[in-house]
């Protein structure tokens, strides 16, 4: 083995795939069976890079040529960089002696086109299952499924991966004819919907007989680039909806757009990363998926931006008054997780407590609720509460004046620059 | 007011709880006995840790808890934090006197405390299942030293056995001084005698050749990944704290 060379590949081809946020290595149920080596069961972060953001998987190109050319994207054709590519027999290596040193999960695989998409896809998949069959390896596997593949491979990378997505990269047509004029939206989601439809038919097969192969147990994701064309949230968010509810994704990754490139459709090279809205629309995104709101409720046409000081549940709580205050001693979960302040474990920490007698304001602050924002929304066994009739408004300079918001450090420094 | 003193051991505790029952005590003090000073006017009493009687009080537990529940009381103990012996104590007794199973009654600050003693010790867990790093010997032994805040290393067992069931493998704790090694079926504990006049060059004649060329390659990996426009200083050691960074190949 040519270390050096190893290392240079390495280097260029993880630093290409770095862009792709979807770090997941949760939701699979793949056992180590017959002493061969790793299993996928919960997702762990085996460390984090200096940014914050968890390495998890071995996240890496298979090549960075690329005979498309878009505009956001450090591959694409028109961009002069190095460019490299692995062989099968090194990805391989490079995971198994990863694996097992502990220091991942498993393998992302990622890959830009060359020639054309069934070649491609041809080469991801061969690697996923030479993992599989050859080295009996039980890790996470998490492969790209290229736009445009045919029915049979994507089938065939199911079988041997764990998760599968398809990045979407803008919320809208438009912004996509924009900045990536060689794709089209159509390619995208066929081969979502095929995975949807062989996902749900597997999972049939597996009720009725036990031996049937698992396909795809992580399901599948996607990512929307944030910032880089003038899409409201309102549209990232509808649109993200739009595909939690008709393909069954497991994930929509919301991902800042960092300038990289010089492009006059893009925003320029100095422009910060939108890390505050980024963090937004993740908190929205959760209160999506496990707090039971309506993608309506979050942001809608008089709302069409998440309001970057608060949270998305806080401001559905303040132009929601009317439904406060609850008193959380008798409210149903549904509503106790609406509250502003109460997480999704303190939520059932209360439910299954409140069997045993009422509870006060001291142990709901042992149990985890952050009183200074839950004081304006609940009542419970106690005298005190909010009495004064406060408007929506009140509350939320109230809350702020009352707390430091955890980016605004970043900003001072950017501002005292100049 | 009375102290006992037991031995730090979880049939340790039990026996406690059976003492507290048998003699009818009230008001106790649960202290491990090599963290205690003598007062005065201390009544103090030696729990001397009996198996049968250990046994006794968790076949009782086991009727009031369900076996999560037993589990998790398991892993409380396992904390070792100073003075949260009384903690557990009061936990028992709250199992033993209440008519119903009392295992999500939060709003009693037993319950709730334990579930933080839980929580801590379940995180520090899932950060060993993480933070692991194996380094590859001549032997085809692959080993990993680590440093947890609490005795986490009965707790590692099934995950490592599971998920390496085809190389033989040490996890050890430089802080207690024992470790896990599984040897192809089987795990056991074990203690390594360390030579006190090793120098550097023998300890890396210990690896195979390939180790080198990997921990390299992972270093260039993970700083390949990391996004500088996107620096979040902050955000990075609240991941990983600096007191694991020692045992972490990219952070060395």
């Amino acid at each position: 083995m040519n270390a050096d060379r190893i290392t240079e590949k390495l280097n260029i081809l993880a630093d290409a795939a770095k862009y792709d946020v979807s770090c997941a290595s949760s939701g699979s149920k793949r056992k180590n069976e017959s002493k061969g080596l790793g299993n996928a069961s919960n997702g762990i972060c085996h460390s984090y890079t200096e940014d914050g953001r968890c390495v998890s998987l071995l996240k890496i190109l298979l090549t960075n040529h690329c005979i498309f050319d878009c505009a956001y994207c450090v591959s694409r054709k028109s961009n002069d960089i190095k460019r490299a590519a692995f062989t099968v027999q090194e990805v391989v290596d490079l995971t198994i002696n990863f694996y097992r040193r502990n220091y991942i999960e498993g393998l992302f695989l990622s890959s830009g086109i060359f020639k054309d998409a069934d070649y491609t896809m041809e080469r991801l998949v061969r690697i996923a299952k030479k993992l599989r069959t050859e080295h009996n390896f039980n890790g996470y596997i998490h492969l790209k499924s290229i736009p445009g593949a045919s029915d049979e491979l994507m089938n065939e990378a199911g079988l041997y991966a764990d998760r599968l997505s398809v990045n979407l990269e803008m919320p809208t047509e438009a912004g996509l004819k924009l900045l990536a004029p060689d794709k089209n939206q159509a390619d995208m989601i066929k081969p979502m919907g095929y995975l949807k439809n062989a996902i749900i038919q597997h999972t049939e097969e597996k009720k009725l007989f036990k031996k049937a192969p698992i396909f795809a147990p992580a399901g599948q994701s996607t990512q929307l680039i944030i910032g880089a064309t003038p899409e409201n949230d309102s549209q990232v968010l509808q649109s993200a909806n739009y595909f939690y509810k008709n393909f069954n994704l497991k994930r929509v990754y919301y991902s800042g757009y960092v300038p990289v490139l010089a492009d006059t459709r893009l925003p320029a090279l100095n422009t910060s990363v939108p890390m505050v809205r980024e963090n937004r629309l993740y908190q929205a995104d959760w209160l999506m998926r496990f707090y039971g709101f309506h993608v309506n409720e979050i942001v809608n046409t008089q709302q069409p931006h998440l309001d970057l000081d608060i949270d998305p549940k806080l401001g559905w709580a303040i132009r929601n008054m009317q439904a406060f205050p609850i008193d959380v001693n008798k409210a149903d979960l549904q509503m106790i997780l609406r509250v502003p302040g109460i997480g999704l474990i303190s939520a059932q920490k209360i439910v299954s407590a409140r069997i045993f007698g009422k509870l006060n304001w001291d142990q709901l602050k042992k149990m985890g609720v952050s009183i200074n924002r839950a004081k304006y929304f609940i009542t419970c066994k106690s005298n005190e509460f909010e009495r004064r009739d406060l408007t929506g408004n009140n509350i939320k300079q109230f809350i702020l004046a009352a707390s430091q918001s955890k980016y605004l450090k970043n900003t001072q420094t950017q501002l005292s620059l100049f | 007011m009375i102290t006992l003193l037991y031995d730090g051991t979880f049939e340790g505790l039990l026996t406690a709880v059976f003492e507290v029952y048998e003699h009818k005590l009230g008001y106790v003090k649960l202290l491990r006995a090599d963290k205690h000073t003598k007062t005065m006017f201390e009544q103090v009493m030696n729990v001397v840790t009996d198996e049968a009687r250990a046994t006794r009080v968790l076949k009782g537990l086991k009727l009031k808890l369900s076996p999560m529940g037993v589990q998790r009381l398991y892993a409380a103990h396992l904390a070792e934090m100073d003075g949260e012996e009384n903690i557990l104590l009061g936990y028992i007794r709250y199992a033993f006197d209440a008519g119903q199973n009392i295992e999500d009654d939060y709003g009693n600050k037993f319950v709730m405390r334990v579930s933080e003693m839980v929580r801590m010790v379940r995180r520090e867990k899932h950060r060993m299942e993480a933070f692991v790093r194996f380094q590859k010997l001549k032997d085809e032994i692959f080993y990993a030293t680590v440093e947890p805040d609490f005795n986490v290393l009965p707790l590692l067992i099934r995950h490592f056995k599971s998920r390496y069931a085809d190389q033989r493998w040490i996890i050890y704790d430089m802080k207690r001084l024992y470790g896990i090694y599984y040897d192809l079926h089987d795990t056991q504990y074990i203690t390594l005698d360390f030579a006190t006049n090793s120098n550097p060059s023998e300890v890396m004649a210990a690896f195979c050749e390939e180790e080198g060329t990997y921990q390299h390659l992972w270093k260039n990996y993970f700083h390949s990944v990391n996004i500088p426009s996107r620096k979040n200083t902050k955000l990075h050691v609240r991941h990983i704290p600096k007191r694991y960074w020692k045992h972490l190949t990219e952070k060395i």
